[in-house]
């Protein structure tokens, strides 16, 4: 169990801001940190880390205090079971990927090197440098190299934004996959809703410091969850006459779709506009894609 | 042993022994300037790098006043360490050692603060502490920075001037060395003797920068692999 209540004042380029967050997630929780850029949720993961300190507030961890103002409490990082993995990899270039992951060993393990360079699939490269690496490969490397010390709560500050989507998909399933095994408490930064649904059971979103909704990915992100109607958002990418209709061509996620609108409905629509696109009645082709 | 090798060295020697006294005493004041946030710290900078910008002159007659055995430092330092620190060798250590400080302060410093702040928090992640992370994380990958500091202050002080006559006096067989040297010999005319000196002060910089660039290119090489 962890509880966290903490304050912080925030100097940013839009100005002051204070982050305010009262959460809990319970032993096994996946939970994402989601909202704009300069919302505060890096701050937040810096702040579980030890690598920030909160102005007050107090952070508990299964009835172990890792932060209190009050009492003055306030646990280095090194001192708190966690494993972190930052958004530019941060692998030690003077190292290799299998002394990167030893040296984060309180105790060196062969076997369990052993175990984690099968996990991340890089046994043959145990030898490179991580500058000879590509971002997918780093980014395993980086993952085993966090639970190498075997932490309790692992934290990973959108680990996934620089990679290609294939590297993304494979990686998200390797996250799960090390969640599950470790017994982990994860908390991960992310913008992407297909990462969100796939790997989390509950999501923090927050706005300018605050926590706007808190749930699970459908109660936070689909409003009406039981209508039956399907709902995507997108940017509009062009607007085009055809006829007596207009041709809107959006693009959703990785996908880009072609929607008809009437005149009336694009009046106030421009391109690189975020839209709503809900349909109602629906009894959609369903194709079963993996084999 | 003829006064021309004894000059050339003593002249290495003052140039090892400060190099070497001067990267213990450079790495903890590089690390502080590069890291802390001190309020101060822009004083401690500006008195590092001094020497920079004084004439040796100056230096040197101030290090004079205070090394003097009339001095509090200087009489404080023959009476229980027992060194003269006026027209000796081991004056001229101290001397070189103050003047080459931010040779040796400047590289290090600007190799403390390119390394990515997050390789240094990662290793605070994985429980290292900070000893631990400068030897094993930090030094080792701003080789290249230490080298250069080394071999700035080794080629730094060969070439002092100023300072070592106004604290070494040029005393032959002590704290004579060659730039004072070639400056003697062609004071009296005697350009032969001048001439070896420089050539060999010229080959051995020359040799010693060639030395450092190539293992630089090197290091350099080898972080990419």
């Amino acid at each position: 169990m962890i509880e966290i209540d903490i304050e912080k004042k925030l100097f940013s380029h839009t100005g002051e801001m204070n982050l305010k967050i009262k959460t809990s997630a319970k032993k096994g929780d996946f939970v994402t940190v989601f909202g704009e850029s300069g919302a505060g949720k890096t701050t937040f993961l810096r702040i579980l880390a030890g690598l920030e300190k909160p102005d007050e507030g107090y952070i508990k961890v299964d009835n172990q205090v890792w932060f209190d103002s009050t009492a003055k409490i306030n646990l280095p990082p090194q001192k708190r079971k966690i494993g972190f993995v930052f958004q530019d990899y941060a692998l030690f270039p003077n190292m290799t990927v299998e002394e990167n992951i030893l040296f984060a060993m309180e105790k060196k393990d062969k076997k369990f090197l052993e175990n984690l360079l099968e996990l991340i699939d890089l046994k043959a490269l145990k030898n490179r440098k991580p500058q000879t690496l590509s971002g997918g490969q780093k980014q395993r490397v980086a993952l085993a190299r966090a639970i190498a010390r075997k932490p309790e709560i692992l934290l990973l500050d959108e680990p996934l934004s620089a990679l290609d989507i294939k590297t993304r998909h494979i990686l998200q399933e390797e996250i799960a996959n090390i969640h599950k095994q470790f017994k982990l408490t994860t908390f991960l930064v992310s913008h992407d809703y297909s990462e969100i649904f796939k790997l989390s059971n509950k999501v923090i979103y927050i706005k300018n410091g605050k926590i706007l909704k808190e749930g699970s990915p459908e109660e936070v992100f689909l409003e009406n969850r039981i209508s039956g109607k399907v709902k995507f958002t997108g940017e509009v990418l062009s607007i085009k006459k055809e006829d007596i209709v207009y041709v809107l061509t959006v693009a959703v996620g990785n996908n880009i779709i072609r929607v008809i609108a009437t005149e009336e409905e694009i009046k106030n629509i421009k391109i690189g506009d975020k839209l709503l696109i809900a349909v109602k009645a629906f009894n959609p082709i369903i194709f079963k894609i993996n084999s | 042993m003829d006064e021309f090798y004894q000059t050339l060295y003593i002249t290495f020697k003052l140039a090892f022994l400060t190099t070497f006294f001067l990267f213990f005493i450079g790495l903890p004041v590089a690390y502080f300037l590069a890291y802390s946030r001190f309020k101060l710290k822009p004083v401690l900078e500006a008195i590092v790098s001094l020497p920079l910008v004084l004439p040796p002159t100056v230096l040197g007659f101030y290090l004079l006043l205070v090394f003097s055995p009339d001095s509090f430092l200087g009489s404080f330092v023959e009476k229980y360490l027992g060194l003269k620190l006026i027209f000796s060798f081991e004056g001229l250590v101290v001397a070189s050692i103050i003047y080459s400080l931010p040779f040796m302060v400047h590289p290090i410093q600007s190799g403390f603060s390119s390394v990515p702040k997050s390789i240094i928090e990662a290793a605070y992640t994985l429980g290292k502490s900070k000893l631990e992370t400068l030897f094993k994380v930090i030094l080792p990958n701003i080789k290249s920075s230490i080298l250069t500091g080394l071999v700035l202050t080794f080629a730094h002080t060969i070439g002092e001037f100023g300072v070592v006559l106004m604290i070494g006096g040029s005393i032959p067989g002590e704290t004579k060395v060659a730039s004072i040297a070639i400056y003697e010999e062609v004071e009296s005319l005697n350009y032969q003797q001048a001439h070896k000196y420089a050539f060999v002060l010229l080959l051995i910089t020359f040799f010693v920068l060639l030395v450092v660039y190539t293992v630089n290119r090197n290091f350099l090489k080898a972080d990419k692999l």
